[in-house]
């Protein structure tokens, strides 16, 4: 009996160690690109809303470059972070060193760009962030590889502090979730409102995420505010609409958001007739109605393939996969000097969706901030609308502890 | 009967190899990568085995294993943080001994304390309270703003190991930034967990754990208390797992609470159990097919979640005893 | 004190938790007389929600799309009971929980490959949309909706679990699983509707919050371990149990959001109160489960006669 026992086991073994040598033994699909970039997203869970605007905006942006740069022909591989730094960080290792790409764009969120920018730096590429611009990043951090085509979270909420100031509010209520970007636009609006606090709440981010803020609205309510800021992304943004609409909060406590009502959210709204929201203000670096060449053509095009009008999660992509081309361009396509591509990089010699696109010394984009209203577009859907400039060429703070 | 642990060892051993080899087979083929994906196999594997010497031999299921990973994480993340950027000299250094000091210290009395608490209670009750401490360190974590709170820290560089001495001798020192032997470190460490976990099993300490496991009023009836026994487990589980989170802040260069969420103490459970419970090798076999298949499913479809559930209830419905026991069992003639 | 606030937050507080007991309800059922520990309980959370929301946009009217959700998310059940949960009632915990968790991938991508990522708002009819007034307190209609469907369903269980054969069966079988099939009971017909039934409530339980947080993928994981926190404070297999120990939970994470920072801010700096009340609060449902097993490891309210 022993024996045929051993013979089984070994034969499994055998088996099973073929199965692993021949799974990773695989393999991959040969790419005949000559310039490759890697783009980490969230394409799973219900992040992958952002992530699927994202994704749609550089593939409209590979269609009008006609998979060409520099002379040369290019392709994008998109990789998944799953909305988790350790996976974000894994894929990004993948694109650096299994497809080796010659730059790594994308990251939606801060903790996973914070948890990935090394694997592309150490290989001494360059990264450029899409939507994530944490602090660290912009300051003592800073990296002569990172770039950013959006913008550092202090500076929108910095932009609504001066717009509540404009609107003449006086006494202020915030909620935000309780994370680093939470407490980020906390401190930004912190910055520039010149009112007072009436209150600010910090509600529970991460896995089991608060949706229901009835207590904190009924707070805010009480509170006599005259104004009320929040900032909630993703689906806790449509939640905290509805909710601000069933507490009848709508004529009474003025809303004004951060990062919470985009194009991503106001179809929903609009199917679940959350008209309170129409009217309210936000501050933006961009929206759909700014008025420039590039940016009309983006959103014009991008309505035409999709359907739908473009979020600044889309804008900035954008805007990402045209900066890499212009320094393609400069460079012949030849992305293996890695400071030729970083000087090429801040030129930023190419047609942005903002109109005019400057890098400041720490690689962030020194660049305007405007307030937006929801209104209902000429078919009747809802859109954003830019209603004044609240900064011009704003830079963010941080730039002065980076030691570039 | 006396033949099944030899061809056990047979075939984990060859596991083992495989495990070891593959990655420098990839890299001579000019795959890089595949030392990423197989560095982070094997801590999880570490972390896989210590939870198994609770759930396999002890027969506790803790769900909140993460806590541990979390604990060692920042035992790491933390020093290195002020020996780069300034503050609490008492704390700061880049010394791998006072990482792995600080760790297992900060996670054995983390064990002792919520273990003392949590053994109290039994079957699901116990899974649930030591989710329920893991939550409290995920909180404690998110609020320490000094530490990036949710975004996490980054570890600038990786512990160094110096031997007093050695560079006299003209011993090299360790050096952890390579990452080939990062990964022979991580692998040196897996072979230590599992036989020491091997060792405990066979000892009396083990054989007291089995016994209470199938039967507590016996064991209780011969005078020995199991909680005793069960507790110590708890500790030397928990500076196990506290072993793989130092591991996975140097691997990751990157610590953030989200490494204690319940799912990641849920998928070091599903290792164990997809490897085979009642055996040393099963959870690298489960850490080894978790990993791979993540990363293989995940390249073919976005919806890889798919095939992977369906993967999970194919395993339970029709593979009892985990993969090990598919493979222990014998043909149907 | 403002004390419309607190009753503000009282009401809230209610909602939570007639919430969180419609879907603990199923949960401790399941757990209590098949001794399943079900993971996917969640997804069925998520269906009600999602098949709610597409009836309703699809026919245009709310009721149609309860009624759909409520249909939909039985015969959901009755296959997956058939098909994979039967099978599980006799194996251990852990393989119950690795296979739900399973279901749980399989639910969340199906839902992601049939809707989309974005999720699902749900419409609501406009009698719904608006706000009682009781003098100074205002509550959203639909939130009084809520508590009051909630309620309802809360005294239905009870009637149906103390006063029907059904229910004796039920009960007999939370304290005693030897007993049914020694008496001669269709076991597995029992167990069947049991679990359509916990998934049914479920489904109501993620039909009635969407409205409020709209459906979307995942939306049951998150809320399935504050229910497992329920049912062991509440003590597994007892309905009552469950009850209080929701409207507790409810209770105590409303107010701990609402009135931690102002009572940390009476002993300790604003700014520090305003990051400790955050971290506290989210940890005080877990310390409330932790401090209750030790004082009594088997729950508030646990079944006789185990």
């Amino acid at each position: 009996m022993p024996f045929k026992e051993l013979n089984t086991v070994m034969k499994k073994s055998l088996f099973f160690s073929a199965a692993i040598a021949s799974l990773t033994a695989m393999p991959l699909v040969a790419t005949a690109a000559d310039i490759k970039i890697g783009f980490v997203t969230t394409l799973t869970t219900g992040g992958a809303v952002i992530g699927n605007d994202m994704r749609d905006a550089v593939n409209l942006a590979v269609e009008q470059l006609d998979s060409t740069m520099g002379g040369k022909s290019f392709e994008i591989i998109f990789e998944d972070d799953g909305f988790k730094p350790e996976i974000g960080k894994q894929a990004t290792e993948k694109l650096v060193k299994e497809d080796n790409v010659d730059i790594v764009a994308g990251y939606i969120w801060s903790n996973v760009l914070m948890a990935s920018y090394k694997a592309v730096t150490r290989a001494d590429k360059v990264i450029i962030s899409a939507n994530a611009g944490p602090s660290a990043i912009a300051g003592k951090l800073c990296h002569e590889n990172f770039f950013s085509t959006s913008w550092q979270n202090d500076q929108t909420p910095m932009a609504m502090g001066e717009l509540l100031n404009a609107r003449g509010v006086k006494s202020l209520y915030m909620m935000a979730p309780n994370y680093a970007a939470g407490k980020d636009m906390v401190a930004g609006v912190e910055r520039t409102f010149k009112g007072e606090f009436a209150g600010k709440d910090l509600t529970k981010w991460g896995a089991d995420a608060q949706l229901d803020f009835s207590a904190e609205l009924a707070k805010a309510k009480a509170s006599g505010a005259d104004g009320l800021v929040v900032f909630y992304p993703g689906k806790a943004g449509g939640a905290f609409i509805k909710q601000y609409q069933q507490a009848g909060l709508s004529g009474q406590l003025p809303l004004y958001t951060i990062f919470t009502v985009d194009s991503l959210s106001l179809p929903n709204l609009q199917k679940a007739n959350m008209d309170g929201i129409l009217g309210s203000e936000m501050s933006m670096f961009w929206g759909p109605d700014l008025d420039n060449p590039t940016n009309q053509q983006f959103v014009a095009a991008f309505k035409e393939k999709y359907n739908r009008y473009p979020s600044h999660y889309a804008a900035q992509s954008y805007d990402a996969i045209n900066l890499i081309a212009s320094a393609a361009n400069a460079l012949d396509g030849d992305f293996s000097d890695t400071g030729k591509v970083r000087e090429a990089l801040m030129k930023a010699d190419f047609e942005s969706i903002r109109g005019s696109f400057e890098f400041g010394s720490n690689h962030m984009p020194i660049q305007n901030f405007y307030a937006r209203k929801v209104v209902a577009d000429d078919n009747g859907d809802w859109t954003t609308s830019i209603t004044k400039t609240v900064f011009e060429s704003h830079q963010d703070v941080y730039a002065a502890e980076c030691k570039l | 009967m006396n033949g099944v642990p030899t061809l056990h060892r047979i075939g984990g051993g060859l596991v083992l190899l495989l495990i070891l080899f593959t990655p420098f087979v990839m890299l001579w083929l000019g795959k890089p990568f595949w030392l990423d994906i197989f560095t982070r196999l094997v801590i999880l594997a570490i972390a896989a085995s210590s939870l198994s010497l609770l759930l396999s031999v002890a027969g506790l299921a803790s769900f909140g294993h993460a806590a541990y990973i979390g604990l060692g994480a920042y035992a790491v993340g933390i020093p290195v943080y002020y020996e780069t950027y300034g503050g609490a000299d008492w704390l700061a250094s880049y010394s791998g001994w006072w990482h792995v000091l600080l760790g297992v210290t900060v996670c054995a009395l983390f064990a002792l304390v919520t273990g003392a608490i949590s053994l109290r209670t039994k079957g699901v009750h116990f899974i649930m309270i030591t989710m329920a401490f893991s939550q409290m360190i995920l909180y404690l974590l998110v609020a320490l703003e000094e530490f990036g709170g949710d975004d996490g820290l980054s570890v600038d560089l990786r512990s160094e190991f110096v031997v007093p001495g050695a560079q006299v001798l003209g011993i090299p020192a360790l050096n952890m930034e390579e990452p080939w032997v990062f990964y022979l470190v991580c692998f040196a460490m897996l072979l230590l967990v599992l036989f020491i976990v091997a060792k405990l099993r066979h000892s009396h300490f083990g054989r007291v754990l089995q016994a209470a496991k199938q039967n507590e009023l016996r064991v209780k009836a011969l005078g020995i208390n199991p909680y005793r026994y069960r507790l110590l487990a708890f500790v030397v589980a928990g500076i196990f797992a506290g072993l793989s989170g130092i591991l996975f802040a140097n691997y990751a260069y990157f610590v953030s609470p989200s490494m204690v969420e319940w799912t990641r103490s849920g998928e070091l459970m599903f290792m164990v159990i997809l490897g085979g419970v009642s055996t040393l090798f099963g959870p690298v076999v489960g850490a080894s097919v978790f990993v791979l298949l993540e990363h293989f499913l995940s390249r073919f479809t976005v919806f890889w979640h798919l095939p992977f559930g369906i993967l999970l209830l194919v395993v339970v419905l029709f593979g009892r005893g985990g993969i090990i026991g598919m493979l222990k069992r014998e043909p149907k003639t | 004190m403002d004390w419309t606030l607190v009753l503000t937050q009282a009401i809230n507080g209610l909602q939570l938790g007639i919430l969180l007991f419609l879907l603990s309800a199923g949960l401790t059922l399941t757990f209590g007389i098949m001794d399943l520990i079900n993971l996917a309980h969640a997804s069925f959370f998520m269906l009600g929600a999602f098949i709610c929301a597409w009836a309703t946009l699809y026919f245009d009217s709310f009721v149609v799309g309860i009624v759909c959700a409520i249909l939909g998310t039985a015969l959901l059940a009755l296959i997956v009971e058939k098909t994979v949960i039967s099978h599980l009632y006799v194996r251990d915990h852990l393989d119950q929980l690795l296979a739900t968790f399973g279901l749980i991938l399989i639910a969340d991508t199906a839902v992601h490959l049939i809707w989309g990522p974005a999720g699902l708002a749900i419409p609501l009819p406009s009698q719904l949309q608006g706000q009682v007034r009781f003098g100074e307190l205002v509550v959203p209609t639909y939130r009084l909706v809520i508590i009051g469907v909630g309620l309802l369903i809360a005294a239905t269980l009870y009637w149906l679990v103390n006063k029907t054969r059904a229910g004796m069966l039920i009960r007999a079988g939370a304290s005693n699983r030897q007993m049914l099939s020694t008496l001669g009971i269709n076991v597995k017909l029992l167990f069947t509707s049991v679990f359509i039934l916990g998934a049914v409530l479920a489904g109501l339980g993620g039909l009635l919050i969407a409205p409020i947080t709209e459906a979307s993928i995942g939306m049951g994981n998150d809320i399935i371990i504050t229910a497992f926190v329920v049912i062991i404070i509440g003590g597994i297999g007892s309905i009552k149990g469950a009850f209080v120990a929701a409207l507790l939970i409810g209770f105590i994470d409303t107010f701990g959001r609402a009135f931690l920072d102002t009572i940390f801010a009476l002993f300790m700096s604003v700014d520090s109160a305003e990051t400790a009340a955050p971290a506290v609060s989210a940890i005080l449902v877990y310390l409330l489960m932790a401090l209750i097993l030790v004082w009594r490891p088997q729950g508030l309210f646990p079944p006789k006669l185990r």
